[in-house]
This record gives structure tokens, C-alpha cells and sequence, in this order.
């Protein structure tokens, strides 16, 4: 057989692709929760801090006025929900943290030198990681709700909160990777966390319900996609299991956990596209 | 002298240009440089700082893309095909990111799975290369704790770790102290010998001497000069002298040596070394003209405090090439260099 290409036939054959990936992928995972192992301090952080907020709000508003939370809710029970996203929101927000550390450290050249099959796996390690931390946060933050007596969502529920979280934490692991490549620096990227952070949590429907605020911070809280993951896991909490039953009551409309989760979908989703040429001309 | 792309080069970069930064701030690193390494060839980049090693030894590895010009490795061409090119290559970074919390042996595996080695054949191939460069008592340390020495081989294996016909390094001696420093060469010579392509950057000129088979020397981002050392020394012909009356002359005096030295049969390129407390370095023709020196000075009643011969070194074909020694160069841009500036342009 004749070639026109010489450089084609050095070329050997390619193994499978699917097996090369996973092969990169589970070695930068395990890298990451190799560090989490030897560093735990991120992870009890991102336990502790969700934790003081429920004990420390709750006893602050734990004699809310009558009539502040639907149907006689306990504030702590109402806090739960919040606590519990702001947990995993929190921990997904940091996601380009250790991208920016091994950018400004050249660890990230030394990735590039190596024949990766998919260059996405980069970015899909980082994803799985911070996806397992954050859901593990999650869970430590609701069993300890759970034993402060705010209740615990059943089997369906439970599955509702896990799903709704998983949507929150792929979006803004999106939003945090972005950030890491498209910031000059970790001074920057933690600046904008830093900013970022308490606001997103203070004009949601995590402390208070919409009808508690002022219209303004009404409309502010019914377009935060907190607010979006908020109320399907305290309708969740409160036994309510159907996709279809109004969770969210907002100035433009009342919305079921359903839309909710489609909102939420669809951030994700629209955030992963809108990173993406910026992720391909970074690692190209 | 100067155009080094002969066609049947291993590695081959023609033309290649690359500038950092827009408008006035706009630094032109690579100004035409061409290169071609032949195979199984120990090879030696040398050039001050600045002058283009590194970005050349980036773009080689495909971490950088030239604004013009080609790369082509083993006939491929790097550009349009990367990641069988980097399947060729094993790279030693001159500043090497190491993950602190990690062991060197669990750095290793990690590099071994994104060359996609299978399992049992990577554990074999660390254990051959912690064998060979001497690694054994520290690599299930963590690296946080490594000496220069110990990262820089603990990086050398690593880029070793898959065979790689091509292996290139930028300034891999770079602060190491004497014996990690030997360890290294050791371990070049011997990849060499094994048919393995080795090409280095370095600004010291007694590494590539001692080490290259083949050397360029680059100076503002192109080659001024290419070829065995053997050759180009012995291409400037006449032997060195340096010559000094007194341990430390001036200005004025080291004129007055000059124009009498510059008036002796057989002598060429009377320099006077500022740098060396007003020494004269000079081209003679053949041994007589030493001796016939020697004379002349006495006449004028001159002393002479050393009078050193010697065959003429890399140095001098240095010094030939581009006007200036390379100790003199380093210093020019000792100066200018901004950490700041360059690790923005290996950041992605």
C-alpha cells in the first residue's frame, strides 16, 4: 500500500478512546482526593461553616414573629434548606481554586506536555471532585439538621434534594472553573468568591421567605438560582413530593419544583457552553 | 554558519517566530530560528538568558504555538498534530511544578497514566527509573520536602517514564550542586548511547562542551552559529592568550600594552577585557609569536604579570559569533529580566 502522507503512517493506531479518558481522569481525580485526604482542613471548613450558620441563625431567629413562615414552620426547620444549598453552593463556588493553583504553579504545563486524549479531563476531575465534596458536605449538614430536630426528607425526598443539588453543583462548578481560567490570578479568583458569596445568600429565600422582604429583594431572590434550589428541598423537607405542586411563590408567577429544576438545568447547561470556548483556547 | 535546517534533522524548526505582548510593551522572543537536531544526537541550545531557549524548547513541546514557522518531529508535524507528537517527547521544564502533597512515586504514576501506560508496566518502569537515578530512599517521601537535585531528577524520570525518543530539557543543571549535577549528565550520556534523541538548554558554556555532540548558539532569537564544538573551535584557527602586566592594570596603561602588542607579526584581535582588571585577550597565529611577545614586552620594559595560552574554547566561538563574551551577555540582561512577565507568559 502507498501513502501521499508520510506522517500519517507514523501515526500508530489508536487505542479506545472511552478507556483513555477514564484512565486520565481517575488518576487527576485520585490526585485531588489524595490532597483532600492530607489537607482535610477544606472539607471541615466547608462542614463547619454551614454548621455555625444553622446554629447560630437559628437561635438568632428562633422566636421569628407568627405568621413570618408558612403553616407555623420552626425558623430552624425553615434555615435547613438553605443551609443545606448554601453548603453545596459554597463548596462548588471554590471548584477553580485548585485549576488556579496549578495554572500560577505550572502544574497545569506539566498536564499539557502529557499526551491526554481528551483535554477534558481536566476539567472532568475537577468536576467529580468537587461534585463528591460537595454532596458530602451536604449530607454531614443535613444529618446534623436532622439531629437538631429539623427533620429529615424520605426516600422520594431525598432523591428530589440530591438531584436538585447536583444541578446547582455542576452550574456553579462551571461559573468557578470559568473564572479560573478567564482571572489573572488566585488573589482575583478569591476576591470575586469572597464577593460573590454572602450577597448570592442574602438575597435569596435561604434566611427568609419573599413574602417576609421588600419588593425589590423580592424580585432579587425570585431570579437568584438559589432560591430555585432552596424550595424544592424545603417542599421536600415538608413532605410535599410532587413535581407539579407550586414550591416557589414569585412576583412573575408561581413556579412547581419541576421549573425549578429545569431553571436550574439550564443554568448549568447554558454556563457549560458559555466556558467552553474559553476552556478550549486555554487548554489548546 | 547560521542556517542549521538541514533537511534530515530528527527535529526540525524552521523559521519560527513568536513575540510576547502588543504595541511598544511587544518583545519579539523568537526572530526567525531554525534548527534541525539529527537523531540519536546529544544536543546543546546555548545562548544567555533571553535570547529564546526556553520559548523555542515551549513550542517544540507544543505548550506554545509560533505566530510563524514550522515544527516538525520524526516527520510529524507538531502543530497540526500535537498529541503524537508529545507521545514522542518527554519534556524537563526549567521551572518544574511538583504537587507538594503528593509522593514522588505517586507523581510518577499520575504522569504514567496520562501517557496511558498499563498499570503493571508503569509500576515496572518507575521502579527501573528510581533504580537508575539514584531515587530509591526518598521517593515515597513527599515531594514538599525535596532538595533542587532531588526534583530535578524525580522530573527527569518523569519525562522518561515512556520512553520518549525525543527528550529535551531546558537548563537541567540550573543551581543543582556538583554531584546531582554529574548524576544528570551521566544519566544523558548513557540515554544517548541508548539511540535516544537528547536535546538541552544551557547557558553554561563548559555543560554543552562537556556534553553536546552538536550545539547552536542563539542569541536574540535566532542561530548565529551551529555545529560539532570540535569543528568550530577549530574553525577560528590561532591560539588564545590572555596577557596581563600587572594583576590589576588600567585603562590607560591597557591601551599603551595594546598598541604595542598590535604591532607584533602574527597577532590578531587585540581585546582589552574591562571585566578582568584590564587583561588583553588576543588571537596569535602559531607558538612563535609567544615567544617573539615576550621579547617585545621586556624591550619596552613591560612586566609581565601572566601570560596564559590555550587552544581556543567555546567560549571564543561565543565571543567570535556574537561580539561579546557570554558572561558579558548574562550580564546585560541580568538586569532586565521580570519573574513577573515571564510567569504571565507560561500561565495559560
Amino acid at each position: 500500500m502507498t501513502s501521499a502522507n508520510p506522517s500519517l503512517q507514523a501515526l500508530p493506531a489508536e487505542p479506545p478512546a472511552l478507556a483513555e479518558i477514564s484512565q486520565e481522569t481517575l488518576a487527576l481525580t485520585r490526585r485531588l482526593f489524595v490532597q483532600l485526604q492530607r489537607r482535610p482542613s477544606t472539607l471541615v471548613a466547608g462542614v463547619l461553616q454551614p454548621l455555625i450558620w444553622l446554629v447560630l441563625f437559628g437561635a438568632l431567629f428562633a422566636k421569628a414573629p407568627e405568621g413570618l413562615l408558612p403553616e407555623g414552620m420552626s425558623y430552624g426547620r425553615f434555615l435547613g434548606a438553605g443551609v443545606i444549598v448554601f453548603t453545596a453552593f459554597s463548596g462548588a463556588l471554590n471548584a477553580g481554586l485548585p485549576v488556579m493553583f496549578d495554572r500560577e504553579f505550572g502544574f497545569l504545563n506539566r498536564l499539557l506536555v502529557a499526551p491526554l486524549r481528551s483535554r477534558s479531563s481536566i476539567v472532568l476531575a475537577s468536576v467529580l471532585y468537587i461534585t463528591v465534596m460537595s454532596l458530602v458536605q451536604s449530607l454531614a449538614i443535613m444529618a446534623t439538621a436532622a439531629l437538631l430536630g429539623y427533620g429529615w426528607p424520605g426516600g422520594g425526598g431525598l432523591l428530589l434534594v440530591l438531584v436538585t443539588l447536583l444541578l446547582l453543583v455542576f452550574a456553579v462548578t462551571a461559573l468557578s472553573l470559568g473564572l479560573a481560567f478567564a482571572l489573572p490570578g488566585h488573589i482575583e479568583l478569591i476576591a470575586v468568591i469572597f464577593v460573590a458569596n454572602l450577597p448570592l445568600l442574602f438575597a435569596s429565600t435561604a434566611l427568609a421567605p419573599i413574602s417576609f422582604m421588600p419588593a425589590w429583594l423580592g424580585w432579587l431572590a425570585a431570579i437568584n438560582p438559589l432560591t430555585f434550589a432552596i424550595e424544592p428541598i424545603r417542599a421536600a423537607y415538608a413532605g410535599q413530593l410532587s413535581l407539579t405542586a407550586v414550591v416557589l411563590e414569585a412576583p412573575y408567577g408561581e413556579l412547581s419544583a419541576a421549573a425549578c429544576l429545569g431553571v436550574l438545568a439550564a443554568l448549568a447547561v447554558g454556563l457549560f457552553l458559555l466556558i467552553r470556548p474559553l476552556l478550549d483556547r486555554k487548554l489548546s | 554558519m547560521g542556517d542549521g535546517a538541514a533537511v534530515d534533522g530528527l527535529i526540525q524548526l524552521h523559521d519560527l517566530r513568536k513575540s510576547y505582548g502588543r504595541g511598544e510593551k511587544a518583545v519579539q522572543a523568537l526572530d526567525g530560528l531554525s534548527l534541525s537536531v539529527p537523531a540519536g544526537s546529544l544536543y546543546g541550545l546555548l545562548g544567555p538568558n533571553g535570547s529564546g531557549k526556553t520559548t523555542s524548547l515551549r513550542i517544540l513541546c507544543t505548550l506554545l504555538a509560533p505566530d510563524a514557522g514550522s515544527v516538525r518531529v520524526a516527520g510529524l508535524d507538531a502543530l497540526a498534530q500535537p498529541r503524537a507528537v508529545r507521545r514522542l517527547l518527554g519534556y524537563v521544564a526549567q521551572e518544574v511544578a511538583i504537587d507538594k502533597i503528593l509522593t514522588g512515586r505517586e507523581l510518577l504514576r499520575l504522569q504514567g497514566d496520562l501517557h496511558h501506560l498499563e498499570g503493571g508496566v508503569r509500576n515496572r518502569r518507575i521502579a527501573e527509573l528510581v533504580e537508575l537515578l539514584g531515587m530509591g530512599e526518598w521517593i515515597d517521601r513527599r515531594c514538599g520536602g525535596y532538595s533542587g537535585g532531588m526534583r530535578r531528577r524525580l522530573d527527569l524520570a518523569s519525562a522518561l517514564l515512556h520512553r520518549p525518543r525525543v527528550l529535551v530539557l531546558d537548563e537541567p543543571t540550573v543551581g543543582l550542586d556538583i554531584e546531582s549535577r554529574a548524576a544528570i549528565w551521566t544519566v544523558l550520556r548513557q540515554l544517548r548511547d541508548g539511540g535516544t534523541t537528547v536535546l538541552l538548554s544551557s547557558h553554561y558554556l563548559e555543560e554543552v562542551d562537556a556534553l553536546a555532540d552538536r550545539l547552536a548558539i542563539i542569541e536574540r532569537g535566532r542561530v548565529i552559529a551551529e555545529g560539532v564544538p570540535a569543528d568550530l573551535k577549530q574553525a577560528l584557527g590561532g591560539d588564545r592568550v590572555t596577557l596581563r602586566v600587572r594583576e590589576f592594570s588600567d585603562a590607560e596603561e591597557a591601551a599603551r600594552v595594546q598598541r604595542l602588542v598590535q604591532g607584533c607579526a602574527g597577532v590578531r584581535q587585540v581585546v582589552v577585557n574591562q571585566s578582568q582588571g584590564y587583561s588583553l585577550n588576543l588571537v596569535v597565529e602559531h607558538e612563535g609569536v609567544v615567544e617573539q611577545l615576550r621579547r617585545q614586552l621586556a624591550e619596552a620594559q613591560l612586566p609581565v604579570f601572566a601570560l596564559a595560552q590555550s587552544r581556543p574554547s567555546l567560549d571564543d566561538v561565543y565571543l567570535q559569533a556574537t561580539g561579546r563574551t557570554l558572561m558579558d551577555a548574562e550580564l546585560a540582561v541580568a538586569g532586565l529580566r521580570d519573574p513577573k512577565e515571564e510567569r504571565k507568559q507560561s500561565m495559560r
